[in-house]
C-alpha cells in the first residue's frame, strides 16, 4: 500500500513537471519550423536572445517587465482560482493608472502619504471598474467575459477623452506627445540598483510585486476568505452547501480582482514615466492571462512565467537589429500558452484515468483476498 | 389592445409580441422603417441632413459588413456550443492571409479565399484545442488572438518587407474589388435626395449609398446573413448542428457525431471571421495593416448577443454598430449631437411601447433615460467623438442588463463536451 502511494506521488511530481516542459518544447519546435520557413536560422536567434540576457541593461528589463506582468497575472489569477474570467484587467489598470497618475500630479503631500495616496486612487479606480462586471454578473447575470470585454474598450474611450488637453492632460515637452502633469519627486518611488553595470534601475515598486504575490498565497492557502473562495471555484454547489454566499463571493473576488489590477501600472508610473502619456504601456492585461494561465495561478508559478515572460520580451528586442522579425517571440509566446494549456489537460485526463485505474485494482485484489478465508 | 387587426399607428408600431420568435425579419424591417423615421424628424428638427445621407449610408455598410461576418462567425460557433473569443484572432488571420493572396495572384478574389483559409486555419485550432483536448474555450480563444497576432505581425515583416511600396507593418496597395454595376439605374435616387422631401428624400438617399458603388465582396457577405440562416434553420445539417449546442448528450444519443459538428461550427467560424479580416484588407483599405481589425472582432461577438444569437438579429446590431462606426470615420460632431435626439426619441417610443405592454417599470426606466438623454441634448452643443468609439460597447452592457430574459444563448453554450461523459 505504502509502496503505491509513494510510486503515485513520484508519478504527481514527474507530471506537474512534465506538463510545462512538454509544452515549451514543443513550442520551441514548432517556432523553430517558422524560422525554417521564413529562411532565418534558430540556432542564430537563440545565441542572440541568449547573449542579450547576458547584459545587465537587458537584465534590468526583464525584472522591470516581470514586475507588472506578476501584477497582472496576480489579478487574473484572484478570478481564476474562482471560476471568474477578469478578461478587463487591461481596461482596469489603465484606467486607474490614468486616474492615479492625474491625483498624483495634483496634490502636493509629504513622500510617503504621497505615494500612498496614489496607489489608493489606483486600487479603488482598478476595483471600481471591476466592480460594474462585478455587479452586472450578481444582479444581472451577465458573463462577466463580455462586460469585462465591453469595459476594457469603454475603458479606451473614457481615456483617449479624457486624455486631452482641456480634461486631464498637459503638451508634454519637447514632443507632440500629451500626458498627465508630472508626478512631482515626493510621489516617486526610486529605483533600485540590484543589477551592478546598468545605467537603468530596477522598480522600487518590485517590492509590492512581491509583497501581493505573497498576501495572495497568503489570502488563498490560510485564510478563511481565501478558501471559501476557492471552494466556490471547485464546486459552486458544494460551496453553497457548506454556507458560503456565492454573490457575495463574486463580488468581493472581482473586487480584489480589480484592485491588484489597478496596481499593474504603478511601478512604470511612480517609477518611470511619472505622467500617463498616450505611450503608457498597454495590453499588459492580456499578458497576464497567458502568465496566470502558465503558473497555474501558483504565486511562485506565476513569478517563473513572467520573469520567462519578461526574458522573451526583452530578449527579443535584440533580435531586429540582428533582422530576425522579433514578432517570432510573440508567436513562440502563443504556441506556449496553447501548448501549456492542452498539455496539462491531457495530464489532468490521464491522472483521473490512473488514478480510476488504481482504484479499480485495489478493489480487485481487496474481495479476492476477503473471499479465499470464507 | 388586440392583437389582430391592422396596426397603423405608424411605422414604429408594437412589434409582435416576444413569444412569437419567427418573425426576426418584419421585426427588423420595422425596426429600419422605424430608425428611419426617427432619423427623418430629427433631421428635420436640428436642420443636419447627414444623418441619413447616401455617404453616410455607403460608409455604414462598409464598417458593417466585417462586424457581420465576424458576428456571423460567432453565431456558428456558439451554435454549436463552442464560445469562440478568438474571432479577433482570426480576423486579423484572414487581413494578412487576404492581402497576400491578393498580391500573390493579383486577384482580389483569390486573396479572399486565402483570407478564408488563414481564418479557417484558426478556427480549425480553436477546435482542436477546445474539442479533442478540451481545454477553456476562453483560454483557447485568448491564446488565439496572441498567436494570430504574432504570426501576422511576423509574416507581415518577413514577406511585405521587401516588396516595393510595403513595409514591416504594411502591405504594398492591393488589387481593387470590383462593384456591381448598377448602370444609372440608381441615379434618380440621387435627385430624389437632393429634393429634400421629408422620408422619401431620406429613403432614396439610404437606397442609393446602399446600392451604388457595392463591392461585390458585400453582396457575398449579406447574403450569407440569409444562406446561415438558411443552413441553419432549415436543414437537417442545421438542426444536428444546433443541437450540439443545445443538448450534446441528446445529439449523440440519437446518433449525430457532435465532436464532428462542432468541428464544422468552429472552422466556418473562423472562415466566415477570416472573410471579415479580408475584407477590411480588400476592399475597406485596400492594404493590409498591423492591427487593422481594431477589435472589431469583439464588436462582431457583441453584435451578435444583441441580435440574441440570430442571424437577422445580428445582420441588425452589426448595421448599427456599422452605423456608428461610420459616423465616427466621418467625423461629424454635429451629426453625433444629433443622434442624441434620435436616442432621446427612441426611448421615449420604447417607453411608450412598453406602457401598452403593461410592464410599468421598463416604462418608467426607459421614460426617465429618455428625458435624461434629451436634457443632454439641449444642454451640450457637441458629443466628444470617442463616445462614439464605445457606443456598441455600452449598447451591448445595456442590452445584456436590461433584457436578459429576453436573450437566449444556445442551453449548451461554451461547455465542454466529452463522448461518454455526464
Amino acid at each position: 500500500m505504502n509502496r503505491w502511494l509513494s510510486r503515485d506521488r513520484l508519478n504527481r511530481a514527474v507530471l506537474a513537471l512534465a506538463a510545462p516542459l512538454l509544452a515549451i518544447v514543443v513550442s520551441l519546435v514548432l517556432t523553430t519550423l517558422v524560422l525554417l520557413l521564413g529562411g532565418y536560422s534558430p540556432s542564430k536567434t537563440i545565441s542572440v536572445m541568449v547573449e542579450a540576457a547576458d547584459r545587465p541593461r537587458t537584465q534590468t528589463q526583464i525584472l522591470n517587465t516581470a514586475t507588472l506582468y506578476y501584477l497582472s497575472a496576480v489579478a487574473v489569477a484572484i478570478g481564476f482560482r474562482m471560476n471568474l474570467f477578469n478578461i478587463g484587467v487591461d481596461g482596469q489598470y489603465r484606467l486607474a493608472a490614468l486616474f492615479a497618475a492625474a491625483v498624483g500630479g495634483a496634490v502636493s503631500l509629504p513622500a510617503p502619504l504621497h505615494v500612498f495616496v496614489t496607489l489608493l486612487t489606483a486600487v479603488l479606480v482598478g476595483a471600481m471598474w471591476a466592480g460594474i462586471a462585478a455587479v452586472l454578473k450578481v444582479t444581472r447575470g451577465v458573463s462577466e467575459v463580455i462586460s469585462t470585454i465591453m469595459l476594457n474598450f469603454i475603458a479606451t474611450g473614457l481615456i483617449a477623452w479624457l486624455l486631452n488637453v482641456d480634461r486631464l492632460a498637459v503638451p508634454v515637452a519637447g514632443s507632440n506627445n500629451i500626458g498627465t502633469k508630472p508626478i512631482p519627486p515626493s510621489g516617486q518611488v526610486p529605483g533600485i540598483s540590484l543589477i551592478s553595470g546598468s545605467s537603468v534601475k530596477v522598480y522600487g515598486l518590485i517590492v509590492l510585486a512581491i509583497a501581493v504575490g505573497i498576501g495572495y498565497h497568503i489570502f488563498l492557502g490560510r485564510t478563511r476568505l481565501g478558501f471559501d473562495l476557492r471552494a466556490t471555484g471547485l464546486s459552486e454547489h458544494a460551496a453553497v452547501a457548506s454556507g458560503v454566499n456565492v454573490k457575495r463571493m463574486v463580488l468581493l473576488a472581482m473586487l480584489l480582482s480589480g484592485a491588484v489590477a489597478g496596481l499593474v501600472g504603478m511601478p512604470e508610473l511612480l517609477g518611470a514615466s511619472f505622467s500617463y502619456a498616450l505611450n503608457f504601456p498597454a495590453g499588459l492585461g492580456f499578458t497576464g492571462i497567458a502568465i496566470a494561465l502558465i503558473g497555474r495561478n501558483r504565486a511562485v508559478g506565476m513569478a517563473v512565467a513572467a520573469l520567462f515572460w519578461g526574458f522573451l520580451d526583452s530578449a527579443g528586442n535584440a533580435l531586429d537589429i540582428n533582422r530576425i522579425p522579433k514578432e517570432i517571440v510573440i508567436i513562440l509566446q502563443g504556441t506556449i500558452v496553447l501548448a501549456v494549456v492542452i498539455a496539462y489537460e491531457l495530464v489532468r485526463r490521464y491522472r483521473i484515468a490512473a488514478e480510476q485505474r488504481r482504484v479499480s485494482r485495489e478493489l480487485a485484489t481487496v474481495p479476492a483476498a476477503e473471499e479465499v478465508p470464507v | 389592445m388586440s392583437t389582430s387587426g391592422l396596426i397603423v399607428s405608424g411605422p414604429e408600431a408594437p412589434a409582435p409580441s416576444a413569444r412569437v420568435r419567427r418573425t426576426d425579419w418584419r421585426v427588423l424591417l420595422i425596426g429600419f422603417f422605424g430608425l428611419l423615421t426617427v432619423l427623418s424628424v430629427v433631421e428635420v428638427i436640428t436642420g443636419d441632413n447627414s444623418l441619413v445621407s447616401s455617404g453616410q449610408i455607403n460608409a455604414a455598410v462598409l464598417a458593417a459588413v466585417p462586424i457581420g461576418l465576424a458576428a456571423l462567425g460567432g453565431l456558428w460557433s456558439e451554435r454549436a456550443g463552442v464560445v469562440n473569443i478568438g474571432l479577433e484572432g482570426m480576423m486579423i488571420l484572414g487581413t494578412w492571409f487576404g492581402a497576400w493572396g491578393a498580391l500573390q495572384f493579383d486577384n482580389p478574389w483569390i486573396g479572399a479565399l486565402v483570407g478564408v483559409i488563414g481564418g479557417a486555419l484558426g478556427g480549425l485550432l480553436h477546435a482542436v484545442a477546445t474539442v479533442t483536448f478540451g481545454v477553456d474555450q476562453i483560454v483557447s480563444g485568448v491564446a488565439i488572438i496572441l498567436l494570430g497576432t504574432g504570426i501576422t505581425q511576423f509574416l507581415s515583416a518577413a514577406v511585405f518587407a521587401d516588396m516595393p511600396g510595403g513595409g514591416e507593418i504594411q502591405s504594398p496597395p492591393l488589387p481593387r474589388m470590383g462593384t456591381i454595376p448598377t448602370g444609372g439605374l440608381t441615379d434618380p435616387l440621387l435627385t430624389l435626395e437632393r429634393k429634400d422631401i421629408f422620408l422619401v428624400s431620406d429613403l432614396a438617399g439610404v437606397l442609393y449609398g446602399l446600392f451604388t458603388g457595392m463591392s461585390q465582396l458585400t453582396l457575398v457577405a449579406i447574403l450569407l446573413v440569409p444562406f446561415t440562416w438558411w443552413v441553419l434553420w432549415r436543414t437537417a445539417f442545421g438542426l444536428r448542428l444546433r443541437s450540439c449546442g443545445e443538448h450534446p448528450v441528446a445529439a449523440e444519443s440519437l446518433g449525430v457525431n457532435v465532436y464532428y459538428y462542432k468541428y464544422v461550427a468552429v472552422t466556418i467560424s473562423g472562415a466566415l471571421s477570416g472573410l471579415g479580416g479580408a475584407f477590411l484588407a480588400i476592399v475597406m483599405n485596400n492594404q493590409y495593416r498591423d492591427g487593422q481589425t481594431a477589435g472589431r472582432g469583439f464588436i462582431g461577438l457583441a453584435a451578435m448577443i444583441f441580435g440574441n444569437w440570430r442571424p437577422a438579429g445580428l445582420a441588425g446590431g452589426a448595421g448599427l454598430f456599422g452605423y456608428m462606426d461610420a459616423m465616427r470615420l466621418r467625423g461629424g460632431s454635429a451629426a453625433v449631437h444629433a443622434l442624441l435626439l434620435a436616442f432621446a426619441i427612441g426611448l421615449a417610443i420604447f417607453a411608450i411601447w412598453r406602457y401598452y405592454k403593461g410592464s410599468r417599470t421598463a416604462a418608467i426606466a426607459s421614460g426617465v433615460a429618455a428625458i435624461g438623454t434629451y436634457l443632454v441634448y439641449a444642454s451640450t452643443d457637441t458629443v466628444p467623438q470617442q463616445f462614439l468609439y464605445f457606443a456598441p460597447h455600452i449598447t451591448t452592457l445595456i442590452v445584456l442588463a436590461m433584457f436578459s430574459q429576453h436573450l437566449r444563448m444556445p442551453a449548451a453554450d461554451g461547455r465542454p463536451y466529452r463522448r461518454g461523459e455526464e
